[in-house]
């Protein structure tokens, strides 16, 4: 009897240092595929790769514009980190991201011919508040309608999507505007203070690495990293812990969504300067793959935000200069992800052609 | 050479990171009654599932009435005359006893035919059936009875019992017995997998002893006495377990009062009226066959259920039936629920970590929600060595110990922090005789130093040896409790079949 269908079957040990190295392999054959795809598409793969990764980073302006991506991609991600390793799966982020723009806005433009030192602080706070309170409501019917949080949190992302859009082509619309759907711009002190001439790499930054820094803090130190950690691992033990699993999901998604609102007000305040329809290049969706990427790691999480950056400057640069759409950079993503979890799988089950 | 049944020469399978069966090679005698003993982990199952086709052997040979004899899968085990029964039944819940013995074997057949067959079957070996009843509704006894019907049916030369009796009353296994004497003495030859002395030594012809993967003796069993087969089985002799009622109190900290306990889920038994009281040192033994109530009497107890339709339980004069686990740890109430992986320790973290999910209010684990880690590695480390855990260190993950050093290590932990009371179920499950024979011991320890002790068991071998007082769960209604040196065993047995004083 011959079996040629393969049978997944568990190994028996994960070894620890193949575990670490599963995100570069996820990486060297996104590169490879990569390569036959232009290759296929008729362009010289080394040029090709060297036009999408290196020719973006060449330049400080170029890695001040990496910066500038793998900002809002690393701050979600280790929001996107609470939950995750609380098997909360919120795919929202991009929605939170959008209500703590329209909360921090709303201050800046309430505020926008009143230059003072409280602005940007005032609106960084209101940013984080909007973001978690569109991130509580996943938490309060996950917690008292037993919904599933998958389906709630994207939904609620088409919500936000709308209200800024409802907000910027009638109240908060431009009144000086001609009629454009944007808002005012805000005040120069309702703006992320640049951190270098001429370069649009902004405060966001240190803010990001500040919470990155206290997210490593919570989940490697304290009771709250445990138990959340736990809670993921095993409810049963959680509960054997007395853990309350209620407010874990409450700080979970109130966690999450202050840090996506923050990345979602930086962005506004930063880069672009009042609110419009298109603020953010699904970065709330991408930052799920850069927070896998990233093994849920605070470290893992700024380099796989730096590489998937890379790929949206990349794809830019690649529709610049190669004339393909920059779609293709969505492609590269999902390759990453594709792989990821492919090597992921393989790391802890291996194929067998046997019958066991 | 012909009265061998079965020739295992060299039998030899490794895994991973052990050898399950090292060369191991002894006879079957046809028409008899042959026992595997030996301790969890000794290779036991590995070497059934050769025999039945569900692992490969990497070495060695088996003949079967002195032909090889090499099958890749239980069917074709069946085909040639092996049947099995498990220790975890497998049938259909929701299924009635006919279909699922209709389901159960491999040529087609008709309804008139097998009921035919199963009449002859049912009256010849004591194995009354029910045929229209659901799986469901069938204690544990009669849902073994469907599997050896199920297997009966295809005639077998041999049949594998794997530990039969791990979840019988002593009355269901009296009559198991009786129908494996009637099996041999048609001229059928039974394997009998088990860590139970008695049995081996009361119902077996012929035993075999396994320690660690090999074969240590084969030889009648007419040689041996309970004591010398354990002394084989383990390597080692392990003293008696002594307990005295001198310690105890005249003063009850623990009551129970009038549990109800309804939750409207058909795998899930609903507690009736159930009320005990424990005395300061007692060891308090509650028996009873699996799914009488105990998991869900133990959620209770624990606080990890709180939403009971009625009753109170008190601890030192406190009402502590809405506390959750934490709260009642606050009091010194400490538990071990029956799962190890999962349930009160996490295999994915290391020991250290693990001690941080029972935390007792003069643990210093803890400064301001950070977590202190040299304080919780120090109480794992004394842990390890106070209770002989068996480990590389306390930043082992818990997954990576065995079931006997991982059961120590979280009753260590639990017992470190001097409880007042500890709640515990089914202490000893899955592990091997030496770590079994340790927790007994440290509990006995535990109760002497004033600690009121709750033990959940099915193991009622387990409850005699160590319990002061015993009482049995039935379909969710608790008896009054006995002493358990007076009680009888087969008063014991009655109730845990549901058969009433």
């Amino acid at each position: 009897m011959s079996n040629f269908l393969p049978t997944i079957v568990s190994r028996s040990q994960s070894s620890n240092i193949m575990n670490f190295f599963v995100p570069i392999i996820a990486i060297v054959l996104t590169l490879i595929t990569g390569s036959i795809i232009f290759l296929l598409l008729g362009f010289d793969p080394l040029y090709a790769l060297y036009t999408f990764f290196i020719s973006p980073i060449s330049s400080s302006y170029g890695i001040s514009e990496l910066l500038v991506k793998a900002t809002p991609l690393a701050l979600i991600a280790i929001g996107l980190a609470f939950c995750f390793k609380n098997n909360i799966y919120n795919i929202g982020a991009e929605g939170q991201l959008t209500m703590g723009a329209i909360f921090g806005g709303g201050i800046g433009i309430l505020f926008h011919d009143t230059n003072t030192f409280w602005l940007l602080p005032l609106m960084i706070i209101a940013g984080a508040i909007g973001g978690a309170l569109w991130g509580l409501i996943p938490a309060l019917l996950k917690t008292k309608f037993n919904t599933n949080e998958i389906l709630t949190s994207l939904m609620l992302v088409y919500v936000a999507l709308f209200i800024l859009d409802f907000l910027v082509v009638g109240p908060w619309k431009d009144p000086h505007g001609f009629s454009f759907p944007k808002s005012r711009a805000f005040s120069d002190s309702g703006r992320m203070p640049l951190l270098f001439d001429g370069l649009r790499v902004h405060f966001g930054l240190i803010i990001t690495l500040f919470l990155i820094f206290i997210s490593w803090f919570v989940f490697s130190k304290t009771m709250l990293g445990f138990q959340l950690k736990v809670s993921g691992f095993s409810p049963k033990a959680a509960r054997y812990a007395g853990f309350n699993q209620t407010t874990l999901i409450f700080l979970a998604f109130g966690i999450c969504g202050a840090f996506a609102g923050i990345a979602g007000l930086s962005e506004v305040s930063g880069p672009i300067g009042l609110l419009y329809r298109d603020i953010s290049p699904n970065y709330g969706f991408t930052a799920i793959i850069v927070a896998f990427l990233g093994r849920l790691h605070p470290l893992g999480i700024i380099f796989a935000s730096l590489i998937i950056a890379l790929t949206y400057l990349g794809a830019e640069d690649a529709q610049l200069f190669l004339q393909i759409p920059s779609a293709v950079g969505f492609i590269f993503q999902g390759l990453v992800l594709f792989y990821l979890l492919g090597a992921e799988l393989l790391i802890n089950y291996k194929l067998s052609f046997k019958r066991t | 050479m012909s009265d061998l049944i079965l020739d295992i020469q060299n039998i030899t399978k490794s895994f991973p990171r052990v050898i399950a069966n090292n060369k191991v090679t002894f006879g079957i005698k046809k028409n008899s009654v042959h026992a595997i003993l030996g301790e969890n982990g000794a290779g036991k199952s590995t070497f059934v599932k050769i025999l039945y086709g569900l692992l490969e052997p990497d070495e060695g040979s088996i003949k079967y009435n002195d032909k090889f004899f090499n099958v890749n899968s239980p069917a074709e085990a069946r085909k040639n005359g092996i049947g099995m029964v498990f220790q975890h039944f497998s049938l259909f819940e929701s299924l009635s006893v006919r279909e699922n013995l209709i389901l159960g074997i491999d040529e087609t057949m008709s309804y008139s035919n097998l009921e035919k067959k199963l009449e002859n079957i049912s009256s010849k070996y004591n194995l009354p059936l029910d045929l229209d009843a659901p799986i469901t509704s069938l204690s544990a006894g009669e849902k073994q009875r469907v599997e050896i019907v199920r297997i009966l049916l295809q005639d077998p030369q041999i049949l594998i019992m794997d530990e039969p009796t791990s979840v019988l009353t002593p009355q269901e296994v009296e009559s198991l017995f009786v129908t494996l004497n009637a099996l041999v003495k048609e001229g059928r030859t039974i394997l009998y997998i088990t860590h139970k002395l008695e049995e081996v030594i009361s119902i077996c012809d012929t035993v075999t002893i396994m320690r660690n993967g090999e074969v240590i003796d084969t030889s009648s069993t007419s040689n041996f006495t309970a004591k010398s087969l354990a002394t084989k089985m383990l390597g080692q002799k392990l003293d008696d377990l002594k307990t005295s009622y001198d310690h105890i109190k005249d003063e009850y900290n623990f009551e129970v009062n009038n549990i109800s306990c309804k939750f409207n889920d058909p795998f899930l038994t609903d507690l009736k009226n159930i009320s005990f009281k424990v005395r300061v040192g007692e060891i308090y033994g509650i028996a009873g066959v699996a799914g009488n109530g105990q998991s869900e009497l133990m959620d209770i107890l624990t606080g990890e259920n709180v939403n009971i339709t009625s009753g109170e339980i008190i601890f030192n004069k406190i009402n502590i039936q809405s506390l959750g686990p934490q709260k009642r740890r606050d009091l010194s109430i400490s538990f071990v629920p029956e799962n190890r992986l999962g349930h009160s320790a996490v295999p994915e973290l290391s020991l250290s970590e693990n001690i941080l999910l029972s935390q007792f209010p003069k643990n210093n684990f803890l400064k301001n929600g950070i977590i202190l880690k040299n304080n919780i590695d120090d109480y794992a480390n004394n842990v390890i060595k106070d209770f002989n855990v068996i480990t590389p260190g306390n930043d082992a993950k818990a997954s990576s110990l065995s079931g006997g050093n991982l059961q120590k290590y979280v009753i260590g932990r639990e017992i470190s922090s001097n409880p007042k009371m500890l709640i515990i179920s089914h202490p000893t499950w899955g592990i091997d005789a030496g770590a079994e024979h340790s927790i007994r011991e440290s509990l006995i320890a535990l109760s002497q130093n004033g600690t009121s002790i709750i033990v959940i068991s099915q193991d009622l071998d387990e409850l005699i040896e160590i319990t002061h007082k015993i009482s049995v769960i039935y379909n969710g209604k608790l008896s009054n409790p006995f002493k358990t040196n007076e009680v009888e065993i087969e008063k014991i047995g009655l109730l845990m079949g549901g058969k009433d004083e």
